[in-house]
């Protein structure tokens, strides 16, 4: 394979450019909105308010959105990764110090005009970031410690202050993204071994500190994973949530109940039915047929990204690509195996199906770096 | 960004390498992710189905069923019962006034009861079912069942509830259960969610309050599916709960009920003491109220009427009522001073009537005096001056030790509502509680049982026991839990010197059985079941001296408040003691002309274990006692189950 100069001559310019953009990718993430609309719809007893109206109103701001970051070229988003990054990390301590409080957490920072998640946002900063990064590192170093530390040290300052607000779900999310970010860059087995067994580790220290005063989680994360293993022991307390979902999903059988037609999402049997739990309301209604399918979309979306990264030659335009479709991915397979009782409920919503800005903002600007590197790559 | 080219193709390649290893274990999760949903969705999707399907899943409590409480024989104390109940379920009435008055017309419905249902109807959610009539009739039940059609929303519910047979005969001892109230709540650390059902019985007072631990028992659940009205269609799981402990009590049902009847009329308490192992066979106080009036909530009218009832209904004076012990206390006295070798058993101490102790008179209730009195005479006939004589000697820190060996002053741990410690005085107790040295005068006033000296009832049964066994018998309620035995309260040797213990019990049998005795009227004559006993009457008020020099105003020409207490304790056999009996009628006068009279007919029921023989009783006394058995029978029907037994 031979080497082709990285020249701005090369690439498109102008109007020219939407020429260039991954179409496939864009009808994709439509017709996942669209769903989520249909959904929205469902759950509110068939009606556009309060949901799914909002809904379609923020995709479209947020498709506008990812265009603009699409038009702009690549390197400029790696040029100003590291002041991104910064930005949402003192947005994180902001929330910390000023946030607004909601559901015994604290995540929220009053803009005026809308309310910012900054955690949703250093998603992808982080990504950005550890991008930019090693496409910076000589290869050569990628696998010494001290340039490994780095990396790490990125990933936990923001993991640890939104694990303070507390926020579970994302916090494993971020950190999940971050090891896959190193992984992908081509840091060694061996750390990665090392981390699993220390996982293994941690995991049964978390255990076995339950109840003493160096306790490792809060009480309401404890009760979680009890929930989580054993739902049925408490099925009016903390374990309703799971069994009410897994009836739901499981009462939907091949091909659903039909349209608007879910007993268990009709009844408000389902809680947070709008938001984390939405895709047990689309599984009642259209079955396994129907849940497959949205599996499916997902799976389309995710080989879309790793083919446009796979034919990227730029080094940080492959791993931003695969970084937003890992953090798509496990938005999706963390939300999924949450209401399906496969992990303990951490509050991960279902992108671009979940009523909620914040989330959905972000993995569109997301996308739009994914579309920028697609149209700006080396030619 | 220019960069040499061959590590950019490698880095690319290693890229390329892992992206497609990471796709790979997404391939994987995704895969694991269907085949989940394939399971749930196709292989159990039946099971799921069933769940939701058409029906809601409701779960419900189980409420336990409550221990119930028996007698020493079987015989049931505490029951449970089925009540009937109508409740109205607003969702599905429609119009609920209409449904209510044709509701009315089938039944009777109480006005204060339709008031509160309708409120409920109106405040609480939709699909609760609101209770319009509590405790119908099964014919009243099916009326409304036989007209459901015409009554949409109301539905007959059966549900268990306390009953007492015996109505008001346990009322002080077993106490009884009611709705659990906001106190009750506040009351516990972390309330059940079982005592948030509604109409849920709690134990209040007494046993049912003491051990409602054990007798509660512990819920179940059911889950149900409902249909869109609420109405329960099927049971889909049920996991039980754990019943209550059935109790068994030491108490003999058919004494017991004597024992309230015989006290009938009278601001009264009796304790009957098994001997031997201290069980106590009844435990009465008078007058009682019906226990079942307060299962459901007893009514203002009727709670305010045993609030104002002079007679004070409410406290159990058997365990909870402390009273000056009067002259049954003598033997208290007695034995402290003979144990501290202070006075000999025939050795005499002349008494003129009274005695002057620094400057103050005391007198003897005989206002002549005895002349020459030993232990033997003393007791029997009740003198007061040798027991002053014996407290000066011997002092009051040793009548208060032995008081409490014999179990006066001492808090038994039994499970009624507070049971009383009542009080063996100390010179330290008066210093601390009264702030005032301990006189002399006050020794002397405690030797006959006035003055600091507080006992309840139970506690001069339990001295009774101990007087006539030597033993530290201690007084046991609860039999047997769920059929396992309970430790008795037979006890150890007190310790003390057997022959005082011979002459002060032959003295008590005199006081019974001689003719010089306080209570030779209330003798037993049957030889096989001769009692002894001690009469006591203790004062309420002063008596000043100047009415002493006109002569002391007799019991019958005071207001009842002021008259005097009147007491009796006694064993019986006298050679094999097999019962002991306290008892105490408030304000009754003389102890011999009104607590012993009582004491001899409940002794003798208890060792005949029913109506005793005529010719058991003095020849005066026959025609009373028998007119007052038939007056018994007619007014006290034998419980069904006895007559079937008897039959």
């Amino acid at each position: 394979m031979s080497y082709l100069e990285y020249t701005v001559k090369s690439t498109p310019t102008g109007p020219g450019k939407i020429l260039y953009l991954n179409w496939p990718l864009i009808i994709l993430l439509c017709a996942v909105a669209g769903i989520g609309t249909l959904m929205l719809y469902s759950v509110a007893g068939g009606s556009m308010s309060p949901w799914a109206e909002p809904h379609m109103k923020r995709f479209a701001l947020a498709l506008a959105g990812m265009f603009v970051v699409a038009m702009v070229p690549i390197w400029f988003w790696r040029n100003i990764s590291l002041l991104a990054y910064l930005v949402s990390l003192a947005l994180l301590v902001a929330v910390a110090l000023v946030g607004i409080e909601g559901k015994g957490a604290q995540r929220w920072i009053d803009l005026g005009f809308m309310r910012l998640q900054p955690s949703e946002l250093v998603k992808i900063t982080l990504v950005m970031l550890l991008a930019a990064y090693y496409d910076w590192l000589p290869m050569s170093r990628v696998s010494r410690p001290f340039w490994v530390l780095i990396p790490v040290a990125l990933i936990l300052a923001p993991v640890a202050l939104v694990l303070k607000q507390p926020d579970l779900g994302t916090s494993i999310l971020l950190l999940a993204a971050g090891g896959v970010m190193m992984f992908l860059a081509g840091v060694h087995w061996a750390y990665f071994a090392t981390v699993i067994l220390a996982m293994a580790g941690g995991v049964f220290a978390v255990i076995k500190s339950r109840g003493t005063d160096w306790q490792l989680l809060e009480n309401y994360q404890y009760r979680r994973i009890d929930t989580f293993l054993n739902p049925e022991n408490d099925p009016l307390g903390a374990g309703y949530h799971i069994t009410q979902s897994k009836i739901a999903l499981g009462s939907g059988g091949w091909t659903g109940r039909g349209f608007m037609q879910g007993t268990q999402s009709r009844l408000n049997f389902l809680p947070e039915k709008h938001t984390d739990f939405i895709f047990v309301t689309l599984a009642e209604e259209f079955g396994f047929v129907g849940a497959v399918s949205i599996l499916g979309l997902y799976a389309l979306i995710l080989v879309f990204c790793i083919a446009a990264a796979l034919s990227n030659r730029d080094r940080f335009s492959s791993l931003l690509i695969l970084g937003v479709a890992v953090t798509f991915f496990l938005f999706f397979a963390v939300n999924m195996a949450m209401v399906m009782g496969l992990m303990p409920v951490v509050g991960v919503p279902l992108p671009l199906i979940s009523y909620g800005g914040s989330a959905m903002l972000v993995l569109m600007v997301g996308f739009g770096l994914v579309q920028s590197a697609h149209i700006h790559k080396p030619r | 960004m220019r960069r040499p080219g061959r590590e950019n193709t490698e880095s690319q390649r290693r890229i390329t390498r892992r992206g497609l290893i990471l796709g790979g274990l997404q391939t994987g999760v995704l895969g694991v992710l269907a085949l989940r949903m394939r399971f749930m969705q196709v292989e159990q999707a039946d099971q799921f189905r069933l769940l939701a399907d058409e029906n809601r899943i409701n779960i419900q409590l189980i409420p336990p069923t409550r221990g119930r409480i028996f007698d020493r024989n079987g015989a049931i104390i505490a029951d449970n019962v089925p009540s009937y109940r109508i409740t109205i379920v607003r969702e599905q009435a429609g119009d609920v006034d209409s449904v209510i008055t044709r509701l009315a017309q089938l039944i009777e419905l109480d006005p204060d009861e339709l008031e509160r249902a309708r409120r409920d109807l109106r405040e609480l959610r939709g699909d609760t079912p609101v209770t319009v009539a509590d405790r119908v009739s099964w014919s009243a039940l099916s009326r409304v069942a036989v007209n459901a059609p015409a009554l949409p929303g109301v539905l007959p519910e059966v549900g268990l509830s306390r009953r007492y047979p015996a109505k008001g005969d346990y009322a002080h001892v077993i106490g009884y259960v009611g709705p659990v109230s906001e106190r009750d709540l506040e009351n516990t650390d972390a309330p059940e969610q079982l005592l948030r059902l509604p109409r849920f019985q709690i134990g209040k007072i007494g046993l049912e309050a003491q051990r409602e631990n054990l007798l509660r028992g512990s819920a179940g659940t059911r889950q149900v599916e409902v249909n869109a009205a609420g109405r329960v269609m099927r049971e889909l799981d049920r996991q039980e709960g754990q019943p209550g402990a059935d109790l068994q009590t030491t108490l003999d049902n058919s004494l017991q009920g004597y024992c309230s009847a015989r006290l009938d009329g009278e601001s009264a308490a009796v304790v009957v003491l098994d001997c031997d192992n201290g069980d106590i066979l009844a435990c009465a106080s008078s007058p009682s109220y019906d226990a079942n009036l307060f299962v459901r909530g007893i009514s203002s009218t009727d709670y305010r009427a045993l609030l104002e009832n002079p007679y004070r209904p409410l406290p159990n004076k058997a365990v909870q009522g402390i009273y000056p012990p009067g002259s049954t206390f003598k033997m208290v006295t007695a034995l402290a001073a003979l144990e501290d070798g202070k006075i000999g058993l025939d050795e005499t101490v002349y008494c003129p009537g009274h005695l002057t102790v620094s400057g103050r008179r005391f007198h003897c209730w005989k206002r002549g005096g005895h002349g020459n009195m030993d232990l033997h005479r003393s007791l029997r006939e009740s003198c007061d001056i040798y027991y002053y004589e014996l407290a000066l000697r011997t002092g009051i820190e040793r009548i208060s030790a032995m008081a409490e060996r014999l179990g006066l002053g001492v808090q038994f741990d039994l499970p009624m509502t507070s049971v009383a410690k009542g009080l063996a005085p100390t010179k330290e107790w008066k210093l601390s509680n009264r702030g005032e040295p301990w006189v002399v005068g006050d020794s002397v006033n405690a030797a006959i049982g006035q003055g600091f000296v507080l006992a309840s009832p139970l506690q001069l049964a339990v001295m009774t026991a101990r007087l006539a066994t030597s033993r530290s018998v201690t007084p046991r309620l609860i039999k047997s839990v769920d059929g396992v035995e309970q430790p008795t309260g037979h006890g150890e040797d007190l310790g003390l010197n057997e022959n005082m213990l011979r002459e002060i019990r032959n003295a008590m049998f005199a006081v019974s059985n001689s003719n010089r005795g306080t209570a030779y009227n209330s003798r037993i004559v049957e030889d096989a079941f001769r009692m002894a006993g001690k009469t006591g009457t203790s004062q309420v008020r002063n008596i000043t001296a100047t009415e002493r020099a006109g002569g002391v105003i007799s019991n019958k020409n005071l207001p009842r408040e002021q008259r005097d207490h009147a007491l009796f304790v006694n064993f019986a056999p006298f050679d094999t003691p097999r019962i002991a009996v306290a008892v105490v009628v408030e304000h009754g006068g003389g102890g011999s002309t009104a607590a012993a009279p009582i004491a001899r007919d409940i002794t003798l029921q208890a060792l005949y274990n029913g109506d005793p023989p005529l010719e058991a009783y003095p020849t005066a006394d026959r025609p009373a006692v028998k007119a007052r058995q038939e007056q018994f029978r007619r007014t006290r029907p034998l419980p069904d189950a006895e007559a079937k037994d008897r039959a």
